[in-house]
């Protein structure tokens, strides 16, 4: 146990310094199995699904599983804040909401996080996930996490 | 097994996301649904502890708020989601699975509303609720190939 924490510890600061997550994220087995990537752009920091067939729910549309498109949010919304405060430490999700604005289609998703705000002790973010252009978001998220 | 508990299984069997986590029916009745998702290396969130990742058990409860509209329509219809909350009560225990549990306790014309828990050895200590709410699509005209699929063509 102390072992796997400090080999998170380790993969976080080396993301850190060299701006590359893929170690990091490779080491959480959910991220992994649905796809998940970080993208830089310049200073800001973008969540990518690429498209897989694991993900898909609805087969006729076909359509990604509302389940998968919440899971990638809450991951993204959880390295966000890592990030964020410089933390290898994993939030710990209280509660979680989420709206779907738009079918998920067989294609690429995006999404973006808001920290609203950083306590102490908790957590608000804001997450944003699109697939052909930002402006017309396929859903809108917000969670609460438990920090340190 | 009885006619809902079919209609429960086909749906659940057509979603391929479902079916790479092993998700199954439990039990379906014309109260409500229950799902098992078994616990696997794969849906770890934190490999730190080895508890479940929060979007498995999402998926876990969107399908089953979303499939327990069949223990309450009389016909298939196409019911996305229109929202869904979760509250985390405490953190499951990792090694073992996660049962969910749902059902609509509002049927309007144009939206149902559902709620449910998800718990593991007990359901009196649930490890999350959820309230979800799914848009009313109709039964599907035209293209009937997943009512077909879910209703076994009785319709």
């Amino acid at each position: 146990m102390t072992e796997r924490s400090t080999d998170i510890e380790q993969l976080m600061r080396q993301g850190h310094d060299t701006g590359d997550y893929a170690p990091l994220i490779e080491a959480i087995p959910y991220a992994r199995m649905i796809g998940l990537e970080l993208k830089h752009l310049g200073e800001e920091v973008i969540f990518h699904l690429p498209i897989s067939k694991d993900n898909i729910g609805n087969p006729v549309l076909p359509a990604l599983h509302g389940g998968v498109i919440a899971g990638f949010m809450e991951q993204s919304a959880m390295l966000h804040l890592m990030i964020a405060m410089n933390s290898s430490a994993f939030p710990k999700i209280i509660d979680f909401s989420i709206d779907y604005l738009r079918a998920g289609l067989f294609k690429d998703t995006y999404a973006t996080c808001q920290v609203w705000r950083q306590g102490r002790r908790v957590g608000n973010v804001a997450i944003t996930a699109w697939q052909t252009r930002s402006s017309e978001p396929i859903a809108t998220a917000r969670a609460h996490f438990k920090l340190g | 097994m009885s006619e809902i508990e079919k209609r429960c299984q086909n749906f659940l069997s057509v979603l391929r996301h479902c079916q790479l986590l092993g998700m199954s029916v439990e039990h379906a009745d014309e109260k409500g649904l229950v799902l098992r998702l078994p616990y696997s290396e794969a849906i770890i969130g934190n490999p730190v502890t080895g508890v479940v990742h929060g979007g498995a058990i999402t998926t876990l409860m969107d399908t089953c708020c979303g499939i327990s509209t069949v223990c309450f329509l009389p016909e298939f219809e196409i019911c996305p989601t229109l929202d869904l909350r979760i509250d985390y009560m405490h953190p499951a225990e990792p090694g073992k699975d996660i049962f969910g549990f749902a059902e609509c306790y509002r049927l309007s014309p144009t939206v149902i509303f559902t709620r449910g828990i998800a718990y593991q050895d007990d359901r009196n200590e649930p490890i999350a609720h959820v309230v979800g709410t799914f848009m009313r699509m109709g039964k599907p005209a035209s293209d009937g190939t997943l009512a077909r699929s879910i209703d076994g063509g009785a319709v």
